[in-house]
């Protein structure tokens, strides 16, 4: 029988959470509430006395000076509804579990198998609602109905009933250890069944390889040998079809393009990613011969450069869109607990020094109806905002940098891109930290959470398939502190050399993990029967695929088994030895004695043939937009100041630690109040050196309505425009490319695949074009391919995404330069080129247009002027510096003129221009996107200088910072085009999210 | 002994142990041991070997059941390894022997939780106060003016003219009493070290921004009646050189940040009074 323990606030103490809860109700749902009051409740599944419970609800379950607590006794008093969310049964409950461990400290007895104590809050409604309306806002608000649980009481119910009953939501089931053989010897529809219906997502063709493998007769005798038969057994088919998955085998990248441009041109393409990306970095290296700082490419989980003789910086960022649609909280969360992992199980195990966030969302002020699968985009960014929230604080890793993207196509999928640098000594223990190597007889360790069904199957799953009684297969919730205990650990076992590889369990779970690394040593002998489980029930193909969180896998020389296994007790993070690795070329699983899965690794990891997809490039053609010539830009100003895409971000910012680990130099706001845009992060991860490491990215989807190539190139430029505004140095910079794309395989589904894979195709072509003569090598990215919602009769493509992300070094962070203008007097450069580049622009989406005059880069100039301002930042003689983006010059100069709190002059005729004289206007001049542009200012003592480093590069004065509080404007003709007082401004620009 | 030595307890989602060390150093401690709870668990590091020890700032627990009740509880009853005494033994005799502690964000929440703070009538077991959800229901990370007050007996703000400026970066850091009369035996003790305050350092302030929690009187920090035990929502440890202050490209800064304070006030405390 279970226990009740109920925490509530004492009478007078303020209930924040439930303020705003009813804050939120009022502006999500629009119902009149009165007040919302809630009580922790601690539902307790063990064998505790009397006095054992009262202690643990006195002690550890609530707060003397704020709450009292009760037994089996509801608090609850003063309202109309009383509605409880828990979670579902098997789902995460990181608070169940902490409490569970609070209590086996207070007893000093551990919990028994089966027992545990779970989490729930009670929510106290008071106010005329209905019966309907509580439904809305337990569904609509207060409970993810597919990881949680809800019951609605009205308060005559509850008095009746005496409250809520406890129930502890248990995962039933029994020990099963089935093993199933699949008959592959069928008919083509019923193969195509079998993929869909196990949710493989293996095409026929990937079906009919399989089968060839089973009739191969040195495979049968093979198989014999260890007691299986001709037929694949469920663990060989469900690790095939994930080691196989788009997500883990990237086979679109890897597939062979048929591709045709708008003149016809035909061009076979063998794998876009060794193509393209692979060969950027090949090329960039050996152009860079002695100078070349990369130290490990594309083959680890992140990216190794150096960072000097002594330090290898380490660098990944992931996406994790689909689990992010379905539980935005849970979804997001696990993104950035999961690519911390990336980085700590890069090399031999870096320490993680910063975070980085990039969130693309719908309008979350959107009122059209959406298809009803999907969550509202203003639930999707709470929750994912609050999940990487909890998931980066809680690591003490600083969030750093980042950017809120919008577009409501994005409601199809929002992405949510995370990415984590790492720190590691460039030597341990006498060898190369980013190397790593297996020998066969070490052993599989297994570290950190347990596994469970969580993640089985990824995000095709439907919520049909869940009942009170079923765990939750898909959605995974993080757990930071369990992974933080890991990495604690971890790093001291590195140090002692107590390991040889270490791993990330992420996608495909153990057969990922395992595979991969069994690859390096040439295979694996793996008992599943030895992993330890959250909850009995699991099928040997489960324990192999779960990507249960928080896990990484190792490989041990048994000669340190018995430290390592020994330092994890006393750290208290689980370590289990599974098996260990061969190097017979054979996958060998086993439960228990008897062999599940008997893989040749070959086959597993190259027998899979490449896609051939067909490309072809008809460049769109949108209506070219008039422009209408106004007397005063005021009023558009300030519209595009409040755009989503422009207004300020601080209401989610300040929500993330940013300075944490105490490296902090330039901070994401920055400037007189401490709310100017700050265009990049410096940190410094070592505190005893002023060597910084500087991150900046560049996303800018709206081009990919013109032509995804120039979106490419502007999303890497403004990277490294970014970049170089703070002080970043061009001798050592890095990029990642994470493309997120719509559908692009030509199918019923998707008609229009050829023009989807030919976007591709262009961008991947830009990538290489731009990064070979910006000199940035590509360490490491990702892709996800498939971000698009369908139900049958709606469909939903976001547009093509390209996150390009760089890191890299200042010198002496002492130099690093912000944006906010610095005192009055100073002289305004703009350097670089403005041209009638509209198309794309923010501007133009303020009255829906999109156009065709989409910014061209120009590379080699925009190099040249990069190298010497870095060189005017070392001579420290630039006071600011602003990157010009999303609103063009207007936008960027009036955010740094509020920053600063100083007012701005500026002239129109001054500006340089580029191409056709006739686009030239005031209009194009204020909001034009033209790529590689700046906005410096320098002290006047200091102009000369800064003149004479710059010769030689496109760049003009165009005006003088003032003591007045003013951004003013002279256009063309001489007349003041704007003329707007700061205070206005900065309110526009931070009001459209400041309640959010 | 003759070194000064520092020591900051790590592990269970403590997260600044870093800078808290390096903000040890540089004060002038002999030495900064950043020492895992379990190597002290295991009798492995010993807190007798100490002269000041530092609860920094993280989510201990995860904040699971309140900020730092868990780890509370577990110091409260966790044996250590290989004698007969709990940690919490071990805490009571530093605390005995005229050590210094200092807590900051989460240790702060540890140390009220613990009941270690405000250790009125000598009671560094009983918790008379707490930290709990800031009024705006967020995580704020943002830099706050904190207004000391001179007539304090904390060992560790000595010499600070008006105030200092440090950043907050918590969720819960509502400063609470349990009574009006612990309130005002504060007040009347000046144990309310630092309050938030306007940028002169002039006033205190209940204002969301510049008090970013609603904690009662402004509360920022505490300190027990001898001085020698503190607890801060602010961090001190984040500020310990220019470069970390959000300002410091427009701003002419001394070298020093405000926070190092702190830690030159324990290294000196230490080194005439402790070894």
């Amino acid at each position: 029988m279970a226990n009740r323990i109920e925490a509530a606030l004492r009478d007078g103490v303020r209930d924040a959470r439930g303020e705003r809860i009813k804050r939120e109700i009022e502006h999500f749902l629009h119902l009149p509430v009165e007040r919302v009051a809630t009580i922790d409740v601690y539902t307790v599944d063990a064998d505790l006395t009397g006095s054992e419970l009262k202690q643990a609800a006195a002690g550890p379950f609530s707060d003397p000076v704020i709450q009292v607590w009760s037994i089996d006794r509801p608090l609850a008093g003063g309202f109309d509804f009383a509605v409880e969310v828990g979670f579902r049964a098997g789902v995460t409950d990181n608070v169940g579990r902490t409490a569970r461990e609070a209590v086996a400290y207070l007893t000093g007895r551990p919990f028994t198998a089966g027992d545990g104590v779970y989490y729930s809050v009670q929510y106290l409604l008071k106010g005329s609602l209905s019966v309907a309306d509580v439904e809305k806002i337990a569904t609509g608000l207060l409970c993810n109905t597919l990881i949680q649980r809800y019951s609605i009481l009205s308060a005559a119910d509850f008095v009746a009933k005496g409250g809520f009953p406890a129930i502890a939501p248990k995962v039933s089931g029994e020990t099963k250890a089935e093993v199933r053989e699949i008959d592959l010897e069928v008919s083509d529809e019923e193969l195509m069944r079998i993929s869909k219906d196990g949710v493989l997502a293996l095409t026929l063709d990937e079906m009919k390889i399989i089968q060839g493998h089973y009739r191969d007769p040195e495979v049968l005798a093979d198989r014999q040998k260890f007691g299986l038969g001709a037929k694949p057994t469920d663990v060989e088919l469900e690790c095939l079809a994930q080691t196989w998955s788009e997500h883990c085998k990237h086979k679109i990248f890897s597939g062979t393009v048929q591709y045709e441009d708008e003149k016809g041109n035909k061009q076979e393409i063998k794998s876009l990613f060794k193509s393209f990306i692979q060969r950027t970095t090949k090329d960039v290296r050996e152009r860079m011969g002695e100078k070349d700082f990369c130290l490990s490419v594309f083959k680890d989980n992140a990216g190794v450069i150096k960072f000097n003789e002594q330090h290898s910086l380490v660098f990944k960022v992931e996406t994790h869109n689909s689990p992010s649609a379905l539980d935005p909280y849970g979804g997001a969360l696990t993104g950035i607990v999961g690519v911390n992992r990336d980085p700590f199980g890069t090399g031999i195990g870096s320490k993680l020094i910063f975070n980085t966030d990039v969130f693309c969302f719908a309008d979350p002020f959107y009122t059209k109806p959406l298809p009803s699968r999907l969550l509202h985009p203003r639930r999707i960014f709470e929750g994912v905002v609050e999940g990487v929230e909890h998931g980066g604080n809680k690591s003490g890793i600083p969030t750093v940098n980042g950017s809120l993207v919008f577009d409501d196509r994005f409601a199809g999928k929002p992405l949510v891109f995370c990415g984590t640098a790492g720190l590691m000594p460039a030597v341990v223990n006498g060898q190369p930290s980013h190397e790593k190597s297996i020998k066969p007889g070490d052993l599989i360790v297994m570290t950190g959470g347990r596994i469970g069904k969580d993640g089985i199957h990824g995000a095709t799953f439907s919520s049909e398939e869940l009942n009170e009684n079923s765990p939750v297969t898909a959605v995974q919730i993080g757990d930071p502190i369990t992974q933080k205990r890991m990495f604690d650990f971890l790093i001291r076992a590195r140090d002692k050399g107590l390991y040889r590889f270490i791993t990330d369990n992420g996608a495909g779970g153990l057969s990922s993990s395992i595979g991969e690394m069994a690859g390096e040593c040439g295979g694996c002998r793996m008992d599943l029967a030895k992993a330890p489980l959250k909850y009995p029930g699991l099928n040997p193909w489960e324990i192999l695929i779960s990507e249960a969180q928080e896990r990484m896998s190792l490989a041990v020389p048994p000669e340190q088994i018995e430290e390592f296994l020994a330092m994890a007790v006393r750290f208290g993070v689980e370590a289990t030895v599974l098996g260990e690795f061969t190097d017979n070329g054979v996958f060998h699983m086993l439960y228990g004695e008897q062999t599940v899965a008997l893989l040749p690794m070959e086959f597993m990891h190259e027998g899979l043939p490449p896609m051939q997809l067909p490309a072809k490039w008809t460049p769109p053609h949108n209506d070219e937009p008039v422009l209408e010539q106004k007397e005063n830009y005021n009023d558009d100003l300030k519209k595009l100041l409040a755009a989503l895409n422009i207004c300020s971000k601080e209401s989610v910012v300040r929500r993330y630690d940013h300075e944490v680990q105490g490296g902090s130099v330039v901070k994401p706001f920055t400037g007189v109040a401490n709310d100017g845009p700050s265009d990049a992060a410096v940190v410094r991860p070592l505190l005893d050196s002023f060597e910084g490491v500087v991150t900046a990215h560049g996303i800018c989807p709206r081009f990919s309505d013109i032509d995804t190539y120039h979106m490419t190139a502007n999303a890497v430029d403004e990277a490294l425009r970014n970049y170089v505004a703070v002080g970043g140095s061009l001798d050592l910079v890095a990029g990642l490319d994470n493309f997120c794309w719509c559908d692009p395989v030509l199918s019923d589904k998707t008609p229009d695949g050829a023009y989807k894979m030919a976007q591709l195709v262009r961008s991947n072509q830009a990538l290489y074009d731009v990064c070979m003569d910006y000199n940035l090598p590509l360490i490491s990215g990702k892709d996800s391919m498939k971000n698009d919602f369908y139900d049958g009769t709606t469909k939903i493509s976001i547009p093509p995404t390209l996150l390009f992300s760089v890191i890299g070094k200042i010198e002496d962070a002492r130099k690093a330069v912000t944006m906010d203008v610095k005192r009055p007097g100073d002289i305004v450069y703009l350097l670089g080129r403005t041209a009638d580049e509209l198309g794309g622009s923010e501007y133009l989406a303020l009255s829906g247009a999109i156009g065709n005059k989409v910014p061209h880069v120009d590379t080699v100039k925009a190099y040249q002027r990069y190298q010497a301002y870095h060189k005017a930042v070392n001579k420290r003689i630039v006071a600011s510096c602003h990157d010009l983006s999303d609103g063009g010059l207007a936008v960027a100069a009036a955010e740094s003129a509020f920053a600063g709190g100083f007012g701005m002059d500026l002239d129109h005729s001054r500006v340089l221009w580029k191409g056709d004289a006739a686009g030239k206007s005031d209009c194009t001049l204020l909001f034009s996107e033209s790529a590689s542009r700046h906005l410096v200012t320098v002290h006047p003592e200091k102009q000369d200088e800064f003149e004479a480093v710059m010769n030689g590069n496109c760049f003009a004065s165009i005006g003088v910072v003032t003591e007045g509080q003013n951004l003013s404007i002279t256009g063309l003709n001489g007349d003041v085009v704007v003329k707007a007082d700061l205070s206005e401004l900065k309110e526009a620009w931070q009001l459209t999210l400041r309640e959010l | 002994m003759k070194q000064t030595r520092a020591i900051v307890i790590t592990g269970n989602g403590t997260n600044c142990e870093m800078e808290a060390a390096h903000a040890c150093r540089l004060g002038g401690f002999d030495e900064a041991v950043i020492a895992h709870i379990a190597e002290i668990l295991s009798g492995e590091i010993r807190l007798d070997d100490f002269h000041f020890l530092n609860l920094t700032g993280g989510f201990l627990d995860g904040d699971d059941l309140g900020s730092a009740k868990a780890q509370a509880n577990r110091l409260k009853n966790a044996q250590v390894t290989g004698g007969n005494e709990k940690l919490v033994d071990q805490f009571t005799r530093f605390i005995d022997d005229g050590k210094l502690i200092l807590g900051v964000c989460n240790g702060f929440q540890l140390m009220v939780k613990m009941g270690m703070l405000p250790g009125l009538d000598g009671k560094y077991l009983n918790q008379t106060v707490t930290l709990t959800h800031n009024d705006c229901g967020r995580f704020q990370d943002r830099w706050t003016y904190l207004k000391v007050d001179p007539a304090s007996p904390s060992i560790f703000t000595k010499g600070i003219n008006k105030g200092i400026y440090l950043p907050v970066r918590h969720g819960e850091g509502k400063f609470l009493c349990d009574s009006g009369a612990t309130l005002d035996r504060l007040e009347a003790g000046h144990l309310p070290v630092l309050r938030y305050s306007d940028a002169g350092y002039a006033q205190s302030t209940m204002e969301f921004p510049a008090n970013p929690n609603g904690s009662t009187n402004a509360i920022a920090a505490l300190c027990d009646p001898t001085g020698r035990l503190m607890g801060l929502m602010p961090h001190p440890e984040a500020f310990v050189h220019y470069t970390q202050h959000p300002r410091w490209t427009r701003e002419n800064l001394p070298e020093e940040g405000d926070g190092l304070t702190l830690y030159k006030n324990a290294a000196e405390y230490a080194r005439v009074n402790l070894v």
